[in-house]
């Protein structure tokens, strides 16, 4: 019998053949930073849908909006920051082909989670007194304080997940995983709210490796939150991986002119990019880079 | 006469000279000039960032890398400051309402809107935990409506019939286009504090979609002293960035 915890170890298709239609799936990172764009490349493949997706959104809720498999949306933002406007979403969202919509402040997204990780029904919070959060979202609740100050809060409910996936620098084969960039963004919490968690990494090391040259503060994921380990080196591919690799702006660029442009301009970025498999789509960025080089 | 865009540092500048030892977090270019501009000369006390996850000790130029980096500030412990409520933030506004609300959202419909913007971002908890001012680059009656179409950021009438949860520590401070400075009055009602050197209070009103109360003398933004100027042209923003913003006169 072996004495260590067991290999996690996945294909990116493997990880999407854990997943269900109508699911609820976490997407970590943050807007157009280190976000598993290897894993929402595979989904956009599959024949997944009806999924509410749950994303402090950036490209990857844009090209699951394009590609019609989102039901619900749960968001605060969708952006590409040297893009403002994410053109793939504001289409979807003009175009009304997201069925359902739950547009939250970007704290109550937080709260939702930790609610959810907490295995808490809700958590308070002042954000979303006040604003439209609450009139375009009547089911969220209030709470009244029940001590002397007798404050009413928001009641943010919990965004508990089916699935939480995620893009780690480095993580061990048992799904031990640490970031190296300046942000861990919310990535632990996404784990934490999901029934199960997919870590997508640059590499995978043994777990001596994790901490050689990395304070042991970085380690944010544990494997016990953990269901499965994918490597997928350039996996955030056009967002940042810092210190990998920072945002492929011209990538972003041509991506936005695209998905801005006609249906022509579209379908000729999604046949050159998004309809083989993922080294394909590795093998097309490298041409596209040499390119514009 | 100065630039423009230096009326519009200096004047953001101003808006968080008095607010001591806290977290100054501008949202684009022009707020990130003046923040640093108050940090130069009014302030030294503000805490600044990177606008990624440090706080910086020095105040580099615009864009330019961190030399001495003093704390780090994560987007979960931006949250954490927000809540605890020592942060001025100066966000923009696709639209602002005569009672201070702003609409970062949509246009339109909420259900099916005209043009889809950001998303609410953080401009719900933002104002109803710490300061929150507006940076407008362009004046106009498309930004200064009659009601927004979305509430985004909170406006102190709102807050306050949102009970006193919300209205505690709403505090919208400043609004501040490339033409005025605005506030809010005591009627929880936006007025004119200033308008800029070369700006006739009529062509701010002539910019603004409803009725913009103003006293009967209303006073004229400061020019920016000669180290202000000398600070923004030849320390903050040496490649002029600031006339994409503000484009010179």
């Amino acid at each position: 019998m072996s004495k260590s915890p067991r290999d996690k170890r996945m294909t990116i298709d493997e990880v999407v053949g854990e997943l269900k239609d109508g699911m609820t799936i976490g997407i970590g990172g943050w807007g157009p930073r280190r976000k598993p764009m290897a894993l929402v490349r595979a989904i956009l493949r599959s024949d997944l849908t009806d999924l509410t997706i749950v994303s402090w959104g950036g490209a990857d809720v844009g090209l699951l909006a394009r590609a019609g498999k989102i039901r619900k949306l749960v968001f605060a933002f969708v952006s590409l920051d040297s893009v403002p406007l994410e053109p793939n979403f504001q289409r979807a969202r003009q175009d009304g082909t997201i069925p359902e919509l739950v547009e939250l402040d970007e704290g109550m997204f937080q709260t939702g989670l930790r609610a959810a990780a907490q295995r808490l029904p809700f958590l308070p919070m002042r954000a979303g007194l006040g604003s439209d959060v609450l009139v375009n979202q009547p089911w969220i609740r209030t709470v009244t304080s029940p001590y002397d100050d007798g404050e009413e809060l928001v009641a943010v409910p919990a965004l508990p997940l089916d699935v939480a996936l995620v893009h780690l620098n480095r993580a061990d084969q048992h799904g031990n995983a640490t970031y190296l960039g300046p942000d861990p963004y919310f990535d632990d919490l996404f784990c934490m709210a999901a029934d199960r968690a997919y870590v997508s990494c640059e590499q995978v090391v043994d777990t001596a490796g994790l901490t050689v040259d990395v304070p042991v503060q970085r380690l944010l994921i544990s494997r016990m939150m953990v269901s499965g380990v994918v490597e997928t080196p350039n996996g955030a591919h056009f967002t940042t991986c810092t210190p990998d690799y920072e945002r492929d702006e011209k990538f972003q660029r041509a991506y936005a002119a695209a998905a801005s442009g006609s249906d022509e301009d579209w379908a000729a970025f999604r046949g050159r990019f998004l309809e083989g498999d993922e080294a394909a789509y590795q093998s097309a960025v490298q041409a596209f880079g040499e390119e514009q080089a | 006469m100065s630039t423009r865009a230096d009326v519009c540092a200096v004047a953001i500048a101003d808006a968080f000279k008095d607010d001591g030892e806290i977290f100054a977090s501008p949202m684009g270019m022009l707020p990130m000039l003046g923040v640093r501009l108050a940090k130069l000369t009014s302030n030294p006390d503000l805490v600044i960032s990177d606008g990624e996850s440090l706080f910086l000790a020095g105040v580099p130029p615009l864009f330019a890398k961190a030399d001495v980096v003093e704390g780090w500030i994560p987007f979960r412990r931006v949250f954490d400051i927000v809540a605890h409520g020592k942060r001025h933030v100066m966000m923009g506004a696709t639209q602002v309402d005569r009672y201070g609300n702003q609409n970062i959202s949509a246009i339109g419909d909420w259900a099916r809107p005209r043009r889809q913007l950001l998303g609410s971002r953080g401009a719900p908890g933002n104002t109803v935990n710490n300061r929150t001012s507006y940076w407008v680059p362009k004046h106009s009656p498309r930004v200064f409506v009659e009601r927004v179409d979305i509430v985004s950021g909170v406006g102190p009438r709102r807050a306050k019939e949102a009970g006193p949860a919300a209205a505690r520590y709403n505090d919208i401070h400043r609004i501040i286009s490339n033409l005025a400075v605005l506030g809010l009055g005591p009627d929880d009602r936006l007025e004119l504090l200033s308008v800029h050197p070369g700006i006739t209070v009529d062509e701010v009103r002539e910019a603004t979609g409803f009725e913009l109360a103003a006293p009967a003398d209303v006073p004229v933004t400061r020019e920016p002293t000669t180290e202000e100027q000398v600070l923004i042209a030849e320390v903050l923003d040496p490649k002029g960035l600031r006339f994409k913003e503000v484009p010179d006169q």
